[in-house]
Parts: C-alpha cells; structure tokens; sequence
C-alpha cells in the first residue's frame, strides 16, 4: 500500500518535472505561508522545484554533519558554497539569495538591507541602506559601520587566507594599507565605508555590475569592532542570524540555539524553525550517508551529494531514491583545448577535437545521468541566469562524427590527424575514465593521444595550470571541472575564460586565449541591465565554443537525499543544495 | 598384601601411527620401609609406570588397565579427583631435572608452601615455617634465606634438595624418585643419594627409584626389578641382580655400568642396536634382536614370548634359555670377563 | 635497575628528536628537493583561487622563506620554552611545551592533543579489557581442547579476525547494529566518561568489540600456541604430581608462563593504540588521537602532523619501558642491567 502511494507520488513529481521543464521552469510555488503539512510522500526530485513536506512548525533539534571541517566559521575566512549556505544561520548580510525552490533561487534579495544595490558612477560606486532594528546577539544595534569594519578586516590575507578575494580586487583600496590589525587607525574608506548609521558605500576601481551577488557573501557579514579577535574570531563569532553559538569545539562540532536579540520583523526570508542546530564534523564519510540514509542524522552540510558507496545504495532502491533530489548544479566538467601547442593552435585542428569527442562515452566516464550529470553542449550550465544552450558541434546522437571531424582535419593541414598528450588528476577516477574515452574517439579520426595522471593538490600549480610546463610537455588537452560562486556570467566563466587572469602557474584558465572573449567580458561586466548583461554572457559563451578551446563534457548533477524527519526541503539554485535556512523538523 | 601392589598393569597410547604399549603386563610391590629399584633404558616404560601409579594418566589418552593397590585401596578405578586428593600427600615423586621440572617463576619457598597447602589447610606463615624445615631437612644451608629463591638461583644439587624437601612436604608414604640424579654431577650424586637414604629411614617410607643406571640402586635398594619394552624381564633382591643374574639383558646393563676400579671408556659387553619400538615390539623375545645367544633357543625366541618365570625364591627371569644354561654363561663367561677387566 | 630506567629515558629522548628532525625533514625538506618554492607549499593553507598576494603572505605569517634548520630551531625552542601566537588582533602566548598553532585551524597543538587523548584511552583501554580477557581464554580453551571443534571454529574466527580490516568490519557493524537493528548509537557518538560513564560505555560498545575483535584474533593464537607448549612443561608435570587442582594448574602454572611473550605484544600494541587508533577512530567517527592523526596528514597540517607523532612515539617508547620492567617482574630470571 506505501508503496504504491509513493509510485503514484513519484509519477506526480515527474509529471511537475516534464511540464516545468516545458513551460521553461515556471509555475514553481513559495514555501512561505503554507502550514505543517504533515506526511509528505517522497518522491524523487520532490525538493526541486517545490518545497517538499513544508511546515511552519518550530522546535526541535536538526541534526547535521560535516565529512571534513569548515574552513572557517568567520565570515571574514570561509569560501565554500555550504558555509555560505549555512552561515546564513548565524550571520546577515547586505543581500541574500532568494531562499527556496525554483529558478527565482538564483536571483538576489535585499537582508540587512532595505533593497538592492544602488549604482551610481557608471557602477564604480555602490551604496547599500541597512533595516533598521537590526541587532547583534549581545543587543547592540548594527550599524553600517559594522559592515564597512568587517570588509575592512577581511583584507587581511595574512590573518584570513581562506575568503575570497573579490572585494581585494575590485574595491579601491589606499595604496598603503596594512589591514585593520597592523593599523587599527587606517582610513580605507576609498574602498568601503558608513556615511552614516544605516548607510554603506562601496567604491570601486572599475565599473562592475555583478555587486549584488558579491555582497551576498559573509564579507560584507557584520562583525563588532571590539568584539573582534581576529584570527580567532571564529571561536566566538557574534551572530546577527537568528540562531548564536552555544558551544563551538573546533575540529569536533558546534550547537546553535536560538537568538533572542534576532527580530524576525526585519528578516521575512528565516523560516527560523528549529530550537537547536548541533553539527558534527569530521565524520567518516561513508558512515555520514549510512547515518543519512538510517536517519541519525538529517542534513549533509556540505551538500555535494551521496559518496559511490552510498549510490550503488540509493539508486537501486525506489524507497530510498525517492528521498533523493537530483538537480543540475552550476558545474561544468570539461576539456581545455589548449591552443598553445601545436597543432592545436589551429582553430580547425581544435574543432576537429570538438567534433569526434563521443559525448554519450564521456558522460558515462562521468558516471552517466543521475550521478554524473547531463551532457553539456556549451560553458554557461543551465542553473546560470539567463543561460542559453546551444549546440555549434551537433553530432548524430552526440556520439560524435567521424567525417566532420576528418574535414576540420583537412581543414588544419593533418588530414591523417596528430599526437598530442591528455592529462588529468590521477586521484580522480572519475577524470581518468573520461581521458580514456577520449583517447577512444580520438583514435577513430587519427588523433593519438598520450594520457598523463597527475596528484590533484598540484594539478594546477606545478601541471596543467603551469604555462611552462604545458609548452615544454607539449599538452594538449586537459581535464577540467569548475563551479561558479555565483550563478551568473562572471561568476561563472571569468576565472576559466578571461585571457588576463592567465599567470605562470596556478591557472584554472588553461585554454581561452581570445581577445574577442576578453572584449565581450569587459563589456558584459559593466553592463548594468541585468537583461542585456545576461545576454552578453551568453555571447563570450558562444565566442569560446567558436573558438573550440572548451569542449564541455556535462553539467553536473548532484543526488542530495532529505534526511528523514525534515521539513520545509527544497533545493535552491543559488546555493547550488538544499536551502538551509528554510529547514525544521518534524 | 603389600602397601603398594601392582598387578598386570598395562599403559596404552593409542597415536596416528599405532598403539604405543608403553607398559605391557607389569606387576611388583613394595612395602613400607623398603626400596624397589626399577631399571631399563629409556623408553623402556619406567617413567610411564611411575606416572601410571600416581594416576598421571587419567584423563589422557591413555588406555589403562590392571589393578594399582596402594595401602589396601585401588588406585586405577578410583576417580581423578580422589587419586588427586592422595598425590603429593600419600605418595609423592622426585623428578629428573629439576630445573625444567620446578617452575621458574615462582620462588622454591612458594611452590613448597603450595603443596603444603593442598593438603593441609593452614596459614601461609604455618606453611612457610614448614617450608623453611624442610628445606633445612634435606641439608640447604640458611634456609629461611633460601626460602624466597628461586629455583634458577640454585645449585643444581641445591634444586634436587629443594625438590626432594617439596616431595617430602606432607609425609609420603611412597615416594618414586625419577632419576633422581641424572643431571648432577657425580659427587652430588652421592650426596643426594646419601640424604634420600637418610631421609627414607627417617620417613619409613615405601621408595622406588627409576633409573637406566644400576649403580645408583646398588646401595640403595633392597629389590631390583630390570624392564624391557614395557615388561619385567628380571626382578630379584639386589644381591640377586649383581651376583646372581640370569638374564642377558642384565648383564649388558651390568656391563655397561661405570666403575671407579675401570676406565669409563672399556664395555666389556656394550648393548648392541637400540631400544625396540613400542608399537612393533619384535615378535617372540622383545629382547631377541640384540640377544647374544639368541640361537641357543633353537628360534623360540623369534616366535614365542618367553614367561616370566622364578628360578629361585623370588628372583624371576623372562628368558627362553635354561636355568642351567644361563648360570652356566654366567659363571664361565660373563662374570669372569666383568671382573678381569 | 635506577640507571637502567635512566639510560631508558635518555635513550628515548634521543629517539624522539630524531622522530621530530625525520618528520620535519620529510615535510621541509623533500618538498625543497621537488622544487617547492616556500609560496608553492603556502598555497596549501589558503582558500580556493587565492591572489598570489595571499600566497606570500601566508608564506611568510608561517615562516616558509627562512631555512630550515631556523624553522627547527624555532619549533624546538616553542617545546622547551614557549612561543608567542599573533592572530591579529593581539598576541598570545603559548606556554611550554608548545607544538605550535595548526596552519588550518589557527589552534594551539598541544591543548588539542590532550583533549583528544582521553576519547583514544578510553577507547583502547576498552578495547584491551575485552581482547585480552577474550583472547586469551579463547586460547586457553583451544588449546586444552587441541583438535575440537570449538578449538577449529575459534581458531578460524581468528583468522578472520585477522584479516578483515576495521573499516569494514566496523562499517557493517555499524550498517546492522546502529542503522538496522538501532541497538548500539551511531557513528560519531562519545560521551565523557565524567559525563556519564554508563553512556561512555555505551557509546563505545561497537569501537571496543570491533577493535577487540581484531586484536583478540592474534591473542587468542598466540595463546593457544603459547599453552600448548607450556603445558607440556615438566614444571606442569610436577604441578600435577602435588596433587594441584586441574584449574589451578592450568591458571597458576601454564598461563601464568604462557603469558609472558603476550605481555610484550600487549605493551606495545597499546602504545601504538594509544598512540592513535586510527582507523577505528576514522570508521566510527571518535575525536580521538588517531582521527587528529588522519586528519592532520591529510590536511598537511605541520604542527599538528609534528604534535600527533611525538606524542604517538612517546607513548610507544614509554609502553616498551613499561614491558621491560614489567618483565622483570614476571619472569625473575630477567635481570635489567
């Protein structure tokens, strides 16, 4: 009888599935005044576009854990998509993404502030006005000055390396500041500072206009100046979320219990259900699922998806998979053509790759659909704002064309095609499978190729992403995987397509070489109409696949489960996993 | 009947390669006060015997029958636990070597005082006091001292005192003394062999001493029973066995034993071959195949097991050969060789 | 006896800075001889797509650019007489002996390691109760009963034992005790034995017994091996031939000498776990030394990698004094000199 209810669930979701992937994925619904839904049915991809088992219902305990350790709980430190994601428990700041399901996930809202960015200078000045009644844990107010001395401190790269740099670069920083520590009196308001109590402006070298979704990230998290300790603020970071430390044992776990100093009437976005959040980490990653799956624990936070182990498991049995989500992440696994070595500097020669590459064989190297993702035609992966997908390269069931292939050969001046070599990480089996099927469909039109395995934690410092080892080893072609820390254009494509970024070593852009690409992206970066900046995206997307130095192999897919006993799941674009401030239990 | 009687008893190992008869058809006795010696090679079944009085076996592999008297009651069908309750206490034994044969890691005083208290439910410090006597009884020096040694700390004669005063500790009244001096060197030998002397009139105790070396029973025992292949082949008083012998197993052992007035090297009639198999003992005389007049039976002894017959109030012989004839070879041709040489 | 502990202690002092100068070596030195600039080893310890400018800074925050041998020496003079930590926004002093600060974490070594090692005590010291108690009468049993049927089933469990390792015997006991049959906690559950010992031992119950499991295994050969030579002893014979209770012959007598060589395996293997049981630690998700161990290797994490072996060699050089006087204690014809 269970079962046969959850196959007629299963069927409903994937009738919502084929008809919101019709209808260009519209029709997707809020989670926010729906009440405790009760049982719901699991359902595969139930979480993906609606709010699965919803519930306003607060209490009770979320249990979460962590396979690894955070970077770091300062906001001023951490650079990873969960802590982002989870952070939002405990800190605010300027904008937020959209929480919940649905395309609108990756789109931004106002937090701390009162509404989005306001541009002025042609978008080299951004001011941002806060709510007012906003409070630290302790009961003092936050202030915009809060926000200005918490960029301010996150300059500081000698105390805080793991952040991002974003706000390093693109803010116009004086010549000789030290940092906040060094120089407790330094004066940085050219790049960042409080005109007044609820009034934050960010001055910028060059026009930018993608500000929104830097500020989203926990730099701009409000830190209190004498509560700060650097280095070791991330012992005790003083919230301005709605849940506060209790305990925080670095290297074991942490518990967070509600704050009270945190006034729901300036934040409509923080569900806010559970009483407690207690996150362990470090656990054995195996078990982690085991646990997940047993329901021990209710949330993965780093939000990646099931280890092998666990989807040999999970796949196989339609209970389980139906607690399962299987979304398209903003992640791309690809092969840089790189143009630098011969003949491979020949655009012809470059196609001829594009053409004979069997799409079908290197999504199975990838672990096929559900666990490795979909076959990728272009850069830019569906969950971008404003992505297109278009396909220059179409081939008979994308499994390649051994003619087209031939004549872009021809086209070069190796009708009997060459030799080059293929590297990728050796500690990555899922990369090594990939360089084999290509080494496969290569040989169909005469390319040889010579495979090379190298230790990931050096990949791109000493191997592929080193200029003067790729000349000198004569590489051609090179796995590659990138996430974007946004979902838009620049989020996504500016570390892997812009020309200048290139440096001697330690480049994850291995093979766009194109002053066109470079052009466009200047001009999309400053362009303000988010419409048309979208759109200009979507152009150096489509100058790179012209310029064949990508050839996209799929865009990921991650297999989340909800863990038993949560309510209000539902994946978020803009997170790229489940929307961890929505959640509670049941 | 005598304090200890042994009738027909037998001591079968049964192995993967065949029954191992180790003691086939043995009997003897001895009363209080007197000393039995029992002689043969090794694996000729001394040691198995000895075991198979103290009720060693039990609950081995070891197939046992027969009848053990001991004091008027029945040893070989009485229980293990009863057997167990009566060794060390109403009979003990003296082994080889002392030193594999007490513990090492426990101190002479120690393993004494555990015997003592087996038997006999007193306190440690009574225990220990005894310990202590006994150990000046058998002639160790600052015993009190030597008390918390341990047995590595010892003499080699030193170790066969503190064994001999451990078998002694409840007053046994039989005592079986296992080469008791094989691993001493000779003028320790005489020592040991003086105090267990000593010590058995002073206990007025049953005694049999196990050895492959009739000079060590020479003086001490009053009866000598000579094994071969888990059997008796000669038993007699001690003047029996060294003037009187009869049996050609005899006389090799006679022969082969060291003399002070010989130099230790000259056999005058060494043993040929060596011990037989248990599992195949030669057919006929077990003795047979290293018999010197093994053709004076007109091949009897390779077909029919010779009886264990008396020849002379109470000296007994298993041979084929007759009476005249063995003391015929005796007196022209062996006992003049012995002495000439 | 006094000098030879003495000349122990010396001797394992000199154990223990040539450990240190190994490991500094293996993690200074052959990065240098690969060609690792000091920015190519700093880049571990920063963020994803780090400036160049990050890079150099951490290098220099963590001292890559001096040589070596002032590398050592500073970590040798934070042991012997305390460091100072700046963490930016004010300076800390770390007293001795400082291990230093993790190059991930930001946190001071040594308070760390202290605060793990009661989780691998408690877990070995468990673990030990049972492989020893279990072990060893399995033997006992098996070799009084050569050739039975329990001595064939106990000495192929044993086998097996020996073979499988922990992280899949521990992860199925976990799959069927925790997740299936929900009669023992999940993976990553410790409470305090000052909490609340009877959730101590709970929480511990699967870690011990498959912990014990692997170690029983070899006990209970080595014991079985070691009683059936024991107890053809003559010294069991004269045992016997007091009239001593089979039981006590076999306990006072056989074992007693037959536990001998198994105290010197048990020394050291409880040291080494001690020292960090790694994978039982890992497989169950237990705060202890071992998983400090994993994740600090894996991490690259210098002053930690550094903290975790030393404590892990003291433990096992202390245990193997130990062994040796015990020794000397059980078997009175060991004399120390």
């Amino acid at each position: 009888m269970r079962r046969k209810t959850a196959l007629a669930g299963a069927a409903t979701a994937a009738l919502v599935l084929v008809l919101s992937a019709c209808g260009g994925g519209g029709g997707t619904q809020q989670p926010a005044d729906s009440s405790s839904g009760g049982a719901a049915q699991p359902a595969f991809n139930a979480g993906l576009n609606e709010v699965y088992n919803p519930s306003t219902k607060k209490g009770g305990t979320l249990k979460a854990a962590h396979s690894a350790d955070w970077d770091s709980l300062d906001p001023g430190d951490t650079y990873y998509g969960y802590s982002f994601n989870f952070g939002r428990l405990y800190w605010r700041t300027l904008t937020m993404y959209k929480p919940g399901p649905g395309p609108e996930g990756n789109t931004v809202i106002p937090d701390l502030a009162e509404g989005l960015g306001e541009p002025s200078d042609g978008g080299k000045t951004w001011t941002y006005k806060l709510k007012s009644g906003l409070k630290f844990e302790d009961g003092t107010e936050i202030t915009a000055k809060d926000v200005a001395y918490a960029v301010g401190r996150s300059w500081d790269k000698k105390t805080f390396p793991h952040g991002p740099s974003y706000l390093n670069e693109l803010l116009d920083w004086p010549k000789d500041f030290k940092g906040v520590y060094e120089d407790p009196d330094a004066d940085y308001s050219s790049a960042v500072e409080a005109t007044d109590d609820s009034t934050v402006v960010f001055h910028l070298k060059e026009p930018f206009a993608s500000m929104d979704y830097v500020v989203q990230m926990p730099m701009t998290a409000p830190v209190p100046k004498d509560k700060d300790t650097g280095a070791k603020y991330k012992e005790k970071v003083v919230s301005s979320g709605p849940y506060k430390f209790e305990t925080n044992e670095i290297g074991k776990g942490f518990t967070l219990v509600r704050n009270d100093q945190w006034d729901p009437a300036t934040d409509p976005n923080r569900p806010a259900l559970p009483d407690r959040i207690e996150v362990q980490v470090n656990v054995n990653a195996d078990d982690l699922d085991n646990q997940l799956i047993a329901g021990d624990i209710q949330l993965d936070i780093v939000g990646t998806g099931l280890q092998a182990a666990a989807l040999g498991k999970v796949l196989p049995d339609p209970a389980l998979k139906a607690r399962t989500d299987n979304p398209t992440i903003p992640r791309l696994w690809y092969v840089s053509v790189i143009p630098d070595t011969p003949p491979l500097d020949n655009v012809e020669c470059r196609k001829a790759v594009m053409w004979a590459a069997d799409r079908v064989a290197n999504q199975t190297a990838y672990g096929g659909e559900l666990a490795g993702g979909e076959i990728a035609t272009n850069v830019l992966p569906p969950p971008i704002v404003g992505q297109e997908k278009f396909d220059l390269y179409a081939t008979p069931g994308n499994k390649g064309d051994v003619n087209k292939a031939k004549q872009a050969l021809a086209a070069c001046g190796q009708p009997n095609g060459f030799s080059t070599t293929m590297t990728y990480r050796s500690d990555r089996p899922r990369e090594k499978a990939l360089a084999e099927a290509m080494e496969q469909a290569l040989a169909k039109v005469g390319i040889k190729l010579t495979l090379k395995g190298f230790p990931g934690s050096s990949y791109f410092s000493d191997y592929a992403g080193n200029v003067n080892y790729v000349k000198k080893n004569g590489i051609g072609l090179a796995a590659h995987g990138w996430g974007s820390d946004w979902p838009d254009g620049y989020g996504f494509m500016q570390a892997i397509v812009d020309s200048r970024t290139i440096r001697d070593a330690g480049n994850y852009n291995l093979s766009v070489k194109n002053d066109e690409v470079d052009k466009l992206i200047d001009q999309a970066s400053a362009e303000l109409d988010d419409a048309a900046r979208a759109k200009l995206w979507v152009d150096v997307d489509k100058k790179v696949m012209e310029d064949a130095s990508i050839l996209p192999v799929v865009w990921a897919k991650s297999l989340l489960m909800r863990g038993k006993g949560l309510t209000n799941v539902a994946y978020n674009e803009g997170q790229s996993m489940f929307d961890y401030i929505l959640l509670g239990v049941e | 009947m005598s304090f200890l009687d042994v009738k027909d008893l037998k001591i079968h190992f049964p192995t993967d390669d065949g029954l191992v008869k180790s003691v086939d058809g043995l009997s003897f006795s001895v009363e209080r006060g007197r000393t039995l010696g029992i002689v043969g090679e090794s694996g000729s079944g001394k040691s198995v015997t000895s075991l198979g009085v103290l009720g060693l076996h039990k609950g081995g592999r070891a197939r046992i029958s027969g009848e053990i008297w001991l004091d008027g009651e029945e040893l070989n069908g009485a229980t293990a636990e009863h057997v167990r309750g009566l060794r060390g206490k109403k009979m003990a034994m003296i082994f080889q070597d002392p030193l594999s044969s007490m513990h090492p890691y426990y101190s002479v005083g120690h393993q004494i005082i555990e015997a003592y208290r087996i038997h006999n439910d007193v306190s440690k410090q009574v225990a220990r006091k005894h310990a202590v006597d006994m150990l000046g009884r058998v002639g160790i020096p600052e015993p009190g001292r030597r008390v918390d040694s341990y047995p590595h700390e010892f003499s080699g004669g030193m170790r066969q005192r503190a064994m001999i005063a451990m078998a002694l500790s409840c007053d046994p009244e039989l005592l079986i003394a296992d080469e008791p001096t094989t691993a001493l060197d000779v003028t320790v030998q005489a020592q040991i062999l003086d105090l267990m002397r000593d010590l058995q009139s002073e206990f007025n105790s049953a005694l049999i001493i196990i050895t492959h070396d009739l000079g060590v029973v020479a003086e001490l025992s009053n009866d000598i029973l000579v094994m071969y292949a888990g059997r008796c082949v000669e038993y007699g008083s001690t003047d029996d066995i060294f003037y009187r012998p009869e049996h050609p197993y005899t006389w090799g052992l006679l022969g082969s034993m060291p003399r002070l007035d010989r130099e230790p090297t000259e056999r005058l009639m060494p043993i040929k071959g060596s011990p037989p198999s248990l599992i195949n003992v030669p057919q006929g005389c077990a003795f047979h195949p290293r018999c010197p007049f093994g053709e004076r039976t007109e091949g009897k002894a390779e077909t029919a097991a010779p009886a264990l017959t008396e020849t002379e109030g109470g000296h007994l012989v298993r041979c084929h050969m007759s009476r005249d004839e063995r003391r015929t070879l005796w007196e022209n041709e062996i006992k003049p060789a012995l002495e000439t040489s | 006896m006094f000098t030879y502990i003495i000349k122990r202690v010396i001797g394992a002092f000199a154990m223990l800075i040539v450990i240190s100068m190994v490991t500094f070596g293996i993690f200074y030195v052959v990065p240098q001889w690969a060609g690792a600039s000091p920015e190519a080893m700093a880049s571990r310890y920063v963020g994803r797509a780090a400036t160049p400018e990050t890079v150099h800074l951490v290098a220099e925050r963590l001292g890559f650019n001096d040589p070596v041998i002032v590398q050592y020496g500073r970590f040798v003079k934070g042991l012997v007489a305390g460091a100072e930590y700046d963490y930016g926004a004010g300076v800390e002093q770390c007293p001795a002996p400082c291990f230093g600060y993790s190059f991930i974490s930001g946190q001071p070594v040594w308070p760390d390691l202290l605060d793990r090692l009661p989780v691998t005590f408690s877990l070995a010291i468990g673990a030990a109760v049972l492989w020893v108690v279990g072990g060893v009468s399995v033997g006992v049993i098996s070799a009084l009963r050569r050739g039975s049927f329990f001595d064939r089933l106990s000495m192929g469990t044993a086998l097996a034992g020996v073979s499988l390792p922990i992280f899949f015997t521990g992860m199925i006991s976990l799959v069927v005790f925790s997740y299936a049959l929900g009669w023992t906690p999940p993976g990553g559950a410790y409470t305090d034995f000052s909490v609340n010992p009877a959730q101590w031992a709970y929480s511990l119950l699967l870690p011990w017994i498959t912990l014990a499991f692997l170690f029983a295994a070899t006990y209970a050969r080595l014991t079985r091996a070691g009683m059936l030579e024991t107890m053809g002893e003559d010294y069991i014979r004269t045992a016997r031939a007091k009239g001593l209770h089979e039981r006590e012959v076999v306990v006072k007598h056989g074992l007693r000498a037959a536990l001998t060589p198994i105290l010197t395996l048990f020394g050291i293997d409880f040291g080494l776990l001690i020292g960090g049981a790694i994978l039982t630690e890992t497989t169950y998700t237990l705060p202890g030394l071992g998983q400090f161990a994993i994740l600090a290797i894996r991490n690259q994490d210098m002053p930690q990698v550094m903290g975790v072996v030393l404590v892990a060699a003291m433990f096992v050089v202390v245990a193997s004094l130990i062994v040796d006087l015990l020794y000397a204690v059980v078997d009175p014809r060991v004399r120390l000199s």
